[in-house]
């Protein structure tokens, strides 16, 4: 059910929605706006003129090759991060849900490294794998694992793979347990009563109770691994070696900042927009009818 | 179907214990009912037998073998929840079918099956229904359905009525009564409700902080209660208690609110001047004016249709609660009668019983 408060005037809900409202336009209308601008038009190399272009640019991103490969990439990215970052939320928060002690330290010390801002954890884990210094690094070089991510395509890849979906472990390990906690414990017994236990128990009765949390999570992680990893991987290959680890964000961060294509590069922060928007309101559709 | 048997069965949470060592056995086919107010560890008991607990010491033999450490899904045994635990996210026909699929039976003799148990429980137009599109009684008959199609070795009933109004709760009463002698399934019971205690059970255990207060049969609790506790817990109203003296050589007893009333069962062992305390029920005094009856002031009356309680107190301040036909005198004082033949007899010290030596 919806709840509707009604307020006798519109100065109070005016004065109450007015910063929230400013941000928006402030941080996203504004900017969106202007990219969308800057998408239909094409900018001199000196950045003094720029004239109408049409669609030229989006045409000219379909065609490119390197457009494609990182659309791919972006991709392969997204699905390997979300699985990963699902898999291990839920396994931790099984764990967790079973009532053992220290149960509490165990679930604040999971959700810790969600409050670590994307380059720290970057920073950590140079840290630990920085190809001359790392600790890890000196690891496997006497295990005579040749570790260098550095120039390694295949290794930055699977490094970048690893650090998001680390980060994204605490928000599916919290959603997963609230999700376990809210699957009644008579329902379960019942199953174990009628003989089912183990992992069949959980196929056939708590995974699919926890449909709606997964559908939830799958959209968010997705959206997380294409959109919010910017920060982490531009901190901790910028992007490289190459293009290795150049996803569709940080493509348009290195052509439009650093090459100076500001009409291709806000062609690409239109699609990589209109594709959020679908994922969200694919979620909203899906979420508000549960609901109602 | 099976026998059951639990052997000094306890119970403990950290400090505090919760079964002190209940000692049952359930004859094959028998319904046993365990009442009890919340906290008197009655669901503990259920949850043992299931399995969904394990108990601090004793054991618990199911048809002579010792299930005590045994995994409650190796168990065979079906439970009915009070919140009926479906399955949500499965039809009728699954929510039935999934025991049966883990028991590895095929397809055919699970369909069959299912549809024998939903023919007797009126479930055939459901089968293709979710959990939230019933009725609060037709979920009460799927958990019903869920259960009896495994055919288990016993049945743990856990309060299934308790989420039903009024009505349908007397009438599923019937029809779980009916269902139980037919399969002649072994069942345990909770409820916390004494008439579905009575009219359900073979016999009942009346459980009371952790221990059985007493194990017999509805009418032999009711005739005979084992203590205090049993005496007032089990009958509507409760049973009046007055204190009381034994007097010649243990063969009456001297009310403290007034008269001498002579024990016509038998003299009791104890000694002249002991304190004991007398039970009555309160549609066992009567209304009548001789030398033993006692003043009754009445200060309120609850009119229950064909009878009306009366509510007052004795002399000596000693509530009483009477049950008369209707309509009731109106008076404010209104002298009774305490037939001899219908007291109970308890100590006061312990709450038991005491009968004629």
């Amino acid at each position: 059910m919806e709840r509707r408060t009604l307020f006798a005037g519109w100065m109070l809900p005016a004065v109450l929605v007015a910063p929230q409202l400013a941000i928006t336009v402030l941080f996203f209308l504004l900017p969106a706006w202007r990219a969308f601008g800057e998408s239909v038009r094409a900018t001199d190399a000196f950045g003094l003129n720029s004239s109408f272009v049409g669609l030229a640019n989006f045409a000219e991103l379909f065609q490119s090759s390197t457009y494609q490969a990182a659309l791919v990439r972006t991709f392969v990215f997204c699905i390997a991060v979300t699985c990963l970052a699902m898999g291990f939320g839920l396994l931790l928060a099984s764990f967790a849900n079973r009532a053992i002690r220290g149960a509490r330290v165990y679930r604040i010390l999971l959700i810790w490294p969600y409050a670590i801002a994307p380059a720290i954890a970057s920073v950590i884990f140079v840290f630990l794998l920085q190809p001359q210094i790392g600790l890890l690094t000196n690891l496997f070089g006497r295990l005579g694992l040749d570790f260098n991510y550095a120039t390694h395509a295949d290794q930055a890849f699977l490094l970048v793979i690893v650090i998001a979906a680390w980060k994204q472990v605490s928000y599916n390990f919290i959603f997963y347990l609230a999700g376990l906690q809210s699957v009644p414990r008579s329902v379960i017994e019942a199953a174990t009563l009628d003989g089912a236990r183990g992992f069949y128990r959980f196929r056939t009765m708590i995974f699919p109770l926890l449909a709606p949390t997964t559908f939830f999570l799958i959209i968010v992680n997705i959206v997380y691994a294409a959109f919010d990893t910017f920060a982490l991987i531009f901190a901790l290959t910028a992007g490289g070696p190459g293009t290795a680890t150049e996803t569709l964000v940080v493509k348009v961060y290195r052509d439009g900042i650093l090459n100076l294509d500001i009409g291709g590069s806000a062609a690409q922060s239109i699609i990589l927009m209109v594709i959020i928007i679908g994922l969200t309101t694919i979620q909203f559709r899906y979420t508000g009818k549960r609901a109602g | 179907m099976a026998t059951l048997e639990l052997q000094s069965l306890q119970k403990t949470f950290g400090a505090t214990t919760v079964l002190h060592g209940i000692d049952l056995a359930l004859a094959d086919g028998e319904m046993l009912v365990i009442v009890g107010a919340s906290g008197c560890g009655k669901s503990t008991l259920l949850r043992l037998v299931a399995g969904l607990e394990s108990p601090s010491a004793g054991r618990i033999l199911l048809d002579g073998a010792d299930i005590t450490d045994r995994d409650p899904s190796r168990r065979d045994i079906a439970m009915v929840f009070q919140n009926y635990a479906l399955y949500p996210h499965m039809s009728v026909f699954d929510n039935m079918g999934y025991g049966l699929k883990l028991k590895g039976l095929d397809r055919a003799t699970i369909k069959s099956k299912i549809e024998i148990a939903a023919e007797t429980l009126g479930l055939t137009p459901l089968l293709a229904r979710k959990p939230r599109e019933l009725s609060g009684g037709q979920r009460q008959r799927v958990a019903m359905g869920r259960a009896i199609v495994r055919e288990p070795k016993l049945f743990l009933f856990d309060e299934p009525l308790s989420n039903l109004d009024a009505k349908l709760r007397v009438q599923v009463r019937a029809d779980i009564r009916k269902l139980q002698k037919r399969l002649n399934i072994t069942s345990l019971y909770v409820t916390h409700d004494q008439v579905e205690a009575m009219t359900l059970a073979d016999r009942l255990i009346v459980m009371h902080q952790g221990r059985a207060a007493q194990i017999a049969t509805p009418i032999e609790v009711f005739d005979k209660p084992a203590t205090m506790y049993v005496a007032s817990f089990i009958g509507e109203p409760a049973m009046n208690f007055c204190a009381a003296t034994i007097t010649q050589n243990g063969r009456a007893a001297k009310l403290d609110a007034g008269p001498e009333l002579t024990f016509t069962a038998g003299p009791r062992t104890a000694p002249d001047g002991t304190k004991i305390t007398l039970g009555i029920r309160a549609q066992h005094a009567t209304i009548a004016s001789g030398p033993n009856s006692i003043p009754l002031a009445v200060e309120f009356a609850e009119p229950l249709g064909s009878e009306t309680l009366l509510h007052g107190t004795l002399p000596n301040t000693t509530p009483f609660t009477l049950r008369v036909t209707s309509p009731a005198p109106t008076d404010h004082t209104i002298p009774i009668e305490i037939p001899p033949h219908h007291i109970h007899v308890f100590d006061p010290t312990t709450g038991t019983r005491m009968d004629p030596a």
